[in-house]
C-alpha cells in the first residue's frame, strides 16, 4: 500500500526523520486554520498516489493563510491524471539551498534492500538514473546487518556529500532506514531530501510503501487505509477476503491460483480480439480450496459487476478435485438463491484436472440455468468471449 | 535421477501437527515420500498418527527442533508449514540447524523477514531454500515436498520450473503421459531462495532431463535474467510462458511479487527477453504444452 504524503511526513516525524510542520485539511477553511497555526509562508500540496501533481497545478505557494484558502479551494477536487484531489497538506515552508535524494527500496534481483542516494534530488530519480547514471550512488545493504551509522555514512559519502553534510545526511539516512525496518516499509522515499540557508536538513516529501504481509504485526497500518479511493466492488471483495481486481472488460473471471487466474486473463483477451476486442472484467482468484461459500462471494461481485455480460469459471482441479469443484458451483448457485440472488449471466466452466469427467458430469446433471461447459481452456476462453460480444 | 529432491530424501514437517502440516504430510507419505517426522517446538516426545503408502499405519514422532530430528531420523529436507507470523522463525532454525533443503510452502510472509532468512541461507551456504509462496517441489514416483498433487503425472523427462502452483499442475496434467523429472514451484513473492536460474542450471546438469518448461509472470527481473543465462550455459531445449500480459499497471495480481511497477516487469518484455535467446515461448499452457510435446516426441 502506498501512503499519501501527509502519512509519510507523519510517520518520518514518528521515526526522527526530520521533517518541516505539516497538517492535512479536506476544506479550503481547513486549509486556512492550519496556515494560521503554523504560520509564515506554507506551501499547498495536493494529496494524490501519482507522480506530476505540481506540472498539474497541485503545488502552490501561500504567503498568508488567506492565500492557503484560495489555494486549497483551487486545488480540492481538482483531477490530477484521473485522481480525485481530496485532502491538502498544508506544509510550513523552507529556506531551500539545495536539493538531494535519498531512498531505501527492496531489490528483488539481488533479494536485499538497495540504498540510493544524490546529490542532485528534485527531479524524477527514474530520469536521473537513467540520464546520469554516474550522479545516483546505488549501495546494496545486508537485510540481516542492517543501516547503521557506519553504514550511513558509508552511504552519504558514496553520492558525493561532504563534511559537516555527510554526518547530517548519514542521521537522515539511519532514521530512515529505522521507518523502513519499523514500519514495514518495501518502499521509503525522500524527494527532495534538501538542506537549508541555516544548515539544517530536511526531508520535504516522502514516499512510502507498506508491506500489506506485515498487518499481522502492524495493527496501526489498517487506519492508513483509505477506502474512499478504492473500486467499490474491489473494496466489497476486499472485505469478503477475496483476491480481487478490476478491470474494465465484459468477462467476468473466477478461477484457482494467482497464475492461472492471470494467464486465464491472457486467453480471454486474445480470444477477445476475435469478437470485437472483449476484455476480461477482473481478476478474481478463488484460491486452492474452491469452496461453495468462496464461489458464492466470488460469483456475487462479479455478477454485480454491471459490465459484465458473461463470466468464465476456470478451475484446474489439484488439491482440490473437479467433482469438489463442481459441488462448490452447484451450492454456489443454492447459496445465491438463498441469499435472494440469481445468476442472469451466461457462465462457461471449465473443469480440468484430477476426477474432471466426474466434475463435468455432475455439473450436466444439475443444469443450472446459463451454464455451459467447455472442456479446454482455451476453447471456454472463445466461447465466454463470444457470449459477451453478442 | 532428479533435481534437489531425490528417493533417498528423508522429510520432516514443520507445522506437521497443524491442520495443513497434517493434511499435507499424509498426501506426501500416500505417494511415497519418506516423511520421518515433524517439528513443532513445545511438543516434541508427542507422535501424530497416519497412513502409509502401503496402508500400513504410521506413526510420526514430534521434536522439538529441527536440529533434533536431524540427528534423530537423518532428515535432510524440512518442508514449513507454519503461519506467517512464525515463518522467520522456524526458517532461520532450520538453516541454523543447517538442513541442505528447506522449503517454505507458508503465503503471506513479509518481505523484511524473507530478505533476512534469505541472506541467513545464502550466507550458510549449506541450506538450499525453495519458497516462500510456493507448493514446493516434487520428483514423481521418488518424493514430493510440498503440496502439488503427486498423481497427475509421472516420471519421465521434462523439467518443469514455475512461479505459479496452478500452472505447474496445469503443465503436468497436459503432459502427463511423457512425465517429469522434477517439478519446482519457486513461488511468487518479490523474495525467494531458489529461482528460475538455479532450477535451469541442475536441470542442465541433470542426465535425464532433457528439456525444460519455465513459467513466469509479471514483476521483477528474474524472467530476463533466466533469459541471459540460458543463452550462455544451457544447451538443451528450453520451452517458457508467461503470465500477465493483461495485467494493469501498479496493481498486485495476487501473488506478492506479480506487479508491473511502471514500464518494469511487464509480460511482454519477459516473453520478448526469452524468444530473443530462442526460447519458444507459448501464448497458452496449452500452447506451450504443445511445443515441449513437439521437442520431446522429435526425440
Amino acid at each position: 500500500m502506498d501512503l499519501y504524503e501527509y502519512q509519510a511526513r507523519d510517520m518520518f516525524e514518528k521515526h526522527g526523520v526530520p521533517v518541516l510542520a505539516g497538517e492535512v485539511a479536506t476544506t479550503a477553511e481547513e486549509a486556512r486554520a492550519a496556515a494560521e497555526r503554523i504560520g509564515g509562508v506554507v506551501v499547498v500540496k495536493a494529496q494524490v498516489k501519482v507522480g506530476g501533481r505540481g506540472k498539474a497545478g497541485g503545488v502552490k505557494v501561500a504567503k498568508t493563510p488567506d492565500e492557503a484558502e484560495s489555494h486549497a479551494r483551487a486545488i480540492l477536487g481538482m483531477d490530477i491524471k484521473g485522481h480525485t484531489v481530496q485532502r491538502v497538506m498544508i506544509a510550513q515552508g523552507a529556506d531551500i539551498a539545495e536539493e538531494y535524494y535519498v531512498s531505501f527500496l527492496l531489490d528483488r534481483s539481488n533479494r536485499t534492500w538497495l540504498a540510493m542516494a544524490s546529490r542532485e534530488g528534485g527531479v524524477e530519480i527514474e530520469t536521473l538514473a537513467v540520464e546520469r547514471p554516474e550522479a545516483l550512488a546505488r549501495i546494496s545493504v545486508d537485510a540481516l546487518a542492517g543501516v547503521d551509522a557506519a553504514k550511513a555514512a558509508e552511504i552519504a559519502a558514496a553520492a558525493g556529500f561532504e563534511g559537516e553534510l555527510t554526518d547530517k545526511v548519514a542521521h537522515v539516512l539511519e532514521k530512515l532506514w529505522t521507518v523502513l525496518v519499523e514500519e514495514d516499509a518495501t518502499l521509503v522515499e525522500v524527494n527532495p531530501l534538501v538542506s537549508t540557508g541555516s544548515g539544517d536538513v530536511l526531508a520535504l516529501d516522502g514516499k512510502v510503501t507498506l508491506d500489506e504481509n506485515a498487518d499481522f504485526r502492524q495493527a496501526d497500518h489498517a487506519d492508513l487505509v483509505d477506502s474512499s479511493a478504492e473500486d467499490p466492488l474491489e473494496q466489497a471483495a476486499k472485505e469478503k477476503g477475496l483476491n480481487y481486481v478490476k478491470l474494465d472488460g465484459a468477462v467476468g473471471i473466477i478461477g484457482n491460483g494467482a497464475g492461472l487466474v492471470m494467464s486465464t486473463l491472457d486467453v480471454v483477451a486474445q480470444a477477445g480480439e476475435k469478437h470485437g476486442g472483449v476484455k476480461p472484467a477482473n481478476f478474481l482468484d478463488i484460491g486452492g480450496g474452491a469452496s461453495a461459500e468462496v464461489m458464492a462471494n466470488g460469483l456475487e461481485i462479479i455478477i454485480s459487476d454491471a459490465q459484465v455480460n458473461s463470466v468464465f469459471v476456470n478451475v484446474f482441479g489439484g488439491i482440490t478435485s473437479c467433482d469438489a469443484v463442481a459441488n462448490g458451483i452447484v451450492s454456489a448457485f443454492e447459496l445465491l438463491a438463498s441469499r435472494g440472488e440469481h445468476v442472469t449471466k451466461p457462465l462457461v466452466v471449465r473443469l480440468d484436472g484430477n476426477n474432471a469427467e466426474l466434475g463435468r458430469s455432475i455439473l450436466t446433471e444439475a443444469a443450472l440455468p446459463g451454464v455451459e461447459q467447455v472442456d479446454t481452456m482455451d476453447g471456454a476462453a472463445d466461447r465466454a468471449a463470444e457470449l459477451a460480444a453478442s | 535421477m532428479a533435481i534437489f529432491l531425490t528417493g533417498t530424501s528423508k522429510v520432516v514437517v514443520q507445522g506437521m501437527t497443524g491442520s495443513e502440516g497434517r493434511k499435507h504430510t499424509q498426501r506426501m507419505l500416500t505417494s511415497g515420500t519418506a516423511v520421518v517426522g515433524g517439528v513443532t517446538p513445545g511438543k516434541g516426545g508427542q507422535s501424530v498418527d497416519f497412513t502409509g503408502a502401503d496402508g500400513s499405519p504410521v506413526q510420526l514422532p514430534v521434536f522439538d527442533s529441527v536440529g533434533e530430528a536431524m540427528s534423530a531420523t537423518g532428515a535432510d529436507t524440512t518442508v514449513i508449514f507454519v503461519p506467517a507470523r512464525f515463518t522467520r522463525g522456524a526458517v532461520l532454525e532450520a538453516v541454523e540447524a543447517q538442513i541442505p533443503l528447506a522449503v517454505v510452502i507458508t503465503e503471506g510472509v513479509p518481505v523484511k523477514d524473507s530478505a533476512e532468512f534469505y541472506q541467513l541461507a545464502a550466507n550458510s551456504g549449506t541450506t538450499r531454500l525453495v519458497g516462500p509462496n510456493c507448493p514446493g517441489l516434487i520428483s514423481p514416483g521418488l518424493a514430493n515436498a510440498g503440496i502439488i498433487p503427486a498423481d497427475i503425472t509421472k516420471a519421465g523427462p521434462i523439467g518443469l520450473v514455475s512461479k505459479s502452483g496452478t500452472l505447474t499442475y496445469q503443465m503436468m496434467y497436459e503432459l502427463r503421459d511423457l512425465g517429469f523429472t522434477t517439478c519446482v514451484g519457486i513461488g511468487g513473492d518479490p523474495v525467494i531462495g531458489t529461482t528460475h536460474i538455479d532450477c535451469l542450471e541442475a536441470f542442465e546438469a541433470d542426465p535425464d532431463t532433457k528439456a525444460v518448461v519455465m513459467i513466469g509472470e509479471i514483476g521483477g527481473d528474474a524472467e530476463e535474467r533466466a533469459a541471459a543465462y540460458i543463452k550462455d550455459h544451457v544447451t538443451k531445449p528450453v520451452v517458457g510462458y508467461v503470465a500477465g500480459f493483461t495485467a494493469p499497471e501498479g496493481k498486485t495480481m495476487g501473488h506478492a511479487g506479480a506487479i508491473v511497477s511502471g514500464s518494469a516487469g511487464t509480460a511482454a518484455a519477459k516473453a520478448e527477453a526469452l524468444e530473443a535467446v530462442g526460447v519458444r515461448v507459448g501464448r497458452t499452457p496449452s500452447e506451450t504444452a504443445r511445443l515441449m510435446r513437439e521437442i520431446i516426441t522429435a526425440g
